[in-house]
């Protein structure tokens, strides 16, 4: 029942259900601490536990359905060695690294190509199911008949994976459980713990306070994998409004992101941060609940209200006849990379997915087609239908209950049935995706997409030794559900080889105290600002700060931010366990902030590939900065290095991908 | 009844309908929901109460682990009126939350894990 139902029938309002004691230690050690339990970290937790360490997981939410793929995952991307594709780690790596003008992170990239298949295999031990056993699509151009696998985006080269992964989480769940992990929920953490206490140090621990009980909890460890999420609320006017967010539940605050950042870890392509409609908090459509041709929908018929059809393009903009060329890359020396990869603003479309007519926009305005689209379910051939709806939106996150059990129990009958489109004539509507909620309100930042993150070596370890960084956010340009559980084994076996050679070492009190000092203001100083409150105001100063890009700006932004942080901040209240999470994270927006400026103020230039366009600087993709700034803070103060895009293959590592994959990835 | 004085609260009304036949207050949603939107009821037995509904991002996964099928994830009501098919033979429009509205779809998903 709703709360004013049960003061309405009481009289009474509800106490507290559970027992608080703000600020009381529990103390836990272990060789793995593995912060953030969603599926990257679940499957960190898993792989160091099979290397013979002891592993703590410490989660924001329910590890069983936590985390950006808690919901349900239907594609799995970089199986490239699966035995059906004909794609290979180094094409993999190397394409991603073009597309994307050099800008993402090759050497995880290739991690990801080397070991995603065999990440599959394994959660197909765990009892998963990854393959159309029961021969539903056979005989389709989607379905290889001796494997049973199903593909995605491109039938020629078969390197991306339907899956059937709505109980993914349940699965790796159980497993990490099963293994003697051990398990604390619901603690917001906020802090990593360094070597006597100083920034740059090596990683020993985290703390973090429950949002139902208010303790506080100091984690101590040999090794620590960041495993955290993305997140939204930085720019969001509406913070606790999420009706309309695809991936990104209201605990994700980019705390992995801002916990490494505060410890002194390099951060790198933060600057590159953009509003996106959909992914992030605020009010819109319910996601993937509109009629479209992306990702999970892709294959969809589309038809206008006249029924007349509208076809699919390729990339050169050639209209497609057959359903198969909508799975095929226009160029047969080609192969089609697929979305929900994290690579941004493509320098070249070739490897893009196909759309519809890219002039249907035109088309519209000029009374060709009619308002509104439809997908049109009902005209498709049944097995065609029943790949998109019967496997892949049951599967997908966040699909499973709202949209395809919901629309069903109100009657949708894909068989019978067409579903409406957003109505909109705007140039993108060829395109338009199925995970956004377009024409969101209000728009907001997400890192998602630009993926902006913790640098890494070959180890996927930080500039901080002892901090491995895995998942689709915290590390720099990683990817989506299947990268983050590969990343996340990666790293889960490269934590424990470190703490087996690493000696356990003592947390410094006095880090400890600042950290519990600052936590807890809003239950010890008495404050009349919530987090709500708070929350718009620092997206207010993000907004102001970050849309116009000046170096004076952007030192007004992080005066203006301190400023809130001194004044507002520590005026902030909680009424319990649960709103003093919200304004622990509230803080540590305020900290993100700070890099994100830091980040920008280091770029002297503008990139068009970077979405980081600057004022006072204009010249845009310049060769002189092509590359990685990796900014760190230290004691003294703010630091900024140079790294090549091409990091990975240089001085001091090897020169191929392979050699340096062989060297380091700490095979058995 | 009292009239109560109860503070404005914005959207979402309500995001989760319990069945009273099916409900017996075993907290599993409770404790199933990552963003923590619900408490359990005072009175042992009683349905949770939902205190933070501007918090769910309607994931589904309490609807999917209740023991006893008492759940129901309502939509906004933003969300309901601009869901909308249409029926290619008759023309006919539904939406999700419409009066009257058909007969349930109860066709499953492909697959074991359902």
């Amino acid at each position: 029942m709703n709360w004013h139902e049960y003061v309405n029938k009481t009289g009474k309002l509800p106490e507290w259900p559970y027992e608080v004691n703000y600020g009381k230690e529990n103390v836990i050690e272990s060789d793995v601490l593995v912060v953030g339990g969603g599926v990257a970290g679940c499957r960190a937790a898993i792989s160091a536990a099979q290397h013979g360490v002891s592993v703590v997981v410490a989660d924001r939410g329910f590890v069983k359905h936590s985390g950006q793929g808690g919901a349900g995952v239907d594609h799995w991307h970089g199986a490239v060695r699966n035995p059906c594709s004909k794609i290979t780690p180094e094409m993999y790596s190397d394409v991603a690294m073009q597309v994307s003008g050099g800008y993402t992170n090759g050497a995880a990239r290739y991690i990801i190509g080397m070991e995603g298949w065999d990440t599959l295999l394994e959660l197909e031990q765990m009892g998963l199911q990854i393959r159309d056993e029961e021969g539903e699509f056979k005989d389709t151009i989607w379905r290889d008949e001796e494997t049973k696998l199903l593909f995605a985006y491109d039938v020629d080269n078969k390197h991306c994976l339907r899956i059937y992964g709505n109980n993914v989480k349940p699965v790796v769940a159980r497993e990490m459980l099963s293994m003697g992990v051990k398990v604390y929920e619901r603690i917001c953490v906020s802090s990593l713990l360094t070597e006597n206490g100083v920034k740059g140090t090596r990683v020993i621990g985290a703390t973090g306070v429950n949002d139902r009980t208010g303790e506080f909890y100091i984690f101590k460890a040999k090794a620590v994998v960041l495993a955290t999420g993305g997140g939204s609320r930085l720019g969001s006017f509406a913070p606790f409004m999420t009706s309309g967010s695809a991936m990104t539940d209201i605990n994700l605050v980019n705390m992995g992101h801002t916990i490494a950042w505060n410890a002194g870890a390099e951060m790198v392509m933060m600057e590159a941060l953009t509003p996106e409609f959909g992914m992030g908090t605020g009010l819109g459509y319910a996601p993937y609940s509109m009629g479209n041709t992306d990702n999970t929908y892709q294959g969809a018929r589309v038809v206008d209200t006249n029924l007349k059809y509208v076809p699919y393009a390729n990339t050169k903009g050639e209209l497609l006849t057959e359903e198969k060329q909508i799975f095929q890359a226009a160029d047969p020396d080609k192969f089609v990379i697929g979305h929900g990869i994290g690579l941004a603003t493509p320098v070249t479309s070739d490897y893009n997915v196909t759309t519809l007519d890219p002039k249907l926009a035109e088309k519209i305005r000029s009374g060709e087609y009619s308002l509104p689209l439809y997908d049109d379910f009902a005209g498709m051939p049944e097995k065609s239908r029943k790949i998109i709806w019967n496997l892949m939106l049951a599967q997908e996150g966040k699909c499973r209950v709202p949209i395809f059990e919901n629309l069903q129990a109100w009657g949708f009958d894909p068989s019978q049935d067409m579903l409406q489109y957003a109505i909109s004539a705007d140039n993108g509507i060829h395109a338009r995706t199925s995970w956004l909620a377009p024409e969101q309100t209000p728009k907001t930042w997400v890192s998602t997409k630009r993926q902006g993150g913790v640098f890494t070596d070959w180890r996927l370890q930080s500039s901080l030794p002892g901090l491995f960084v895995a998942g689709g956010n915290p590390l720099f340009g990683s990817g989506c559900h299947g990268e983050a559980q590969t990343t996340g084994r990666y790293c889960g076996r490269q934590a424990a080889v470190f703490a087996k050679n690493h000696p356990a070492v003592e947390p410094e009190r006095g880090q400890i105290d600042r950290e519990k000092d600052e936590v807890y203001t809003p239950v010890t100083k008495g404050g009349d600002v919530g987090w709500h409150e708070f929350n718009a105001a620092l997206a207010r100063v993000f907004q102001d700060y970050w849309n116009v890009k000046t170096e004076e700006i952007f030192d007004r932004g992080l005066i203006r931010m301190a400023d809130l942080r001194r004044t507002e901040g520590n005026r902030m209240y909680a009424n319990n366990p649960h709103e003093l999470a919200r304004a622990i994270e509230c803080y540590r927006l305020t900290d993100l902030a700070s890099c994100y400026w830091q980040s920008a103020k280091a770029r002297k230039g503008s990139s068009k590939l970077l979405g980081f366009m600057r004022i006072d600087y204009p010249n845009v993709d310049e060769p002189e900065w092509h590359k990685f700034l990796p900014v760190s803070q230290t004691e003294k103060g703010v630091s900024v290095r140079e790294a090549p895009c091409d990091y990975y293959l240089r001085d001091p590592y090897l020169t191929t991908l392979h050699d340096n994959y062989v060297k380091y990835a700490e095979l058995d | 009844m009292a009239t109560f004085s109860y503070p404005s609260i914005a959207e979402p009304s309500r995001i989760l309908l319990f069945d009273k036949d099916k409900c017996v207050g075993c907290n599993v949603c409770v404790n199933t929901c990552s963003s923590d939107v619900m408490i359990p009821n005072p009175e042992k037995g009683g349905e949770p109460i939902v205190l933070f509904a501007e918090e769910c991002w309607f994931c589904g996964s309490c609807v999917q682990e209740c023991p006893h099928k008492a759940l129901t994830l309502i939509p906004t009501a933003s969300q309901r009126i601009s869901t909308i098919w249409r029926r290619k033979a008759t023309g006919e429009e539904f939406r999700m939350g419409m009066l009257d509205p058909p007969e349930p779809n109860t066709t499953p998903p492909v697959g074991r894990n359902h």
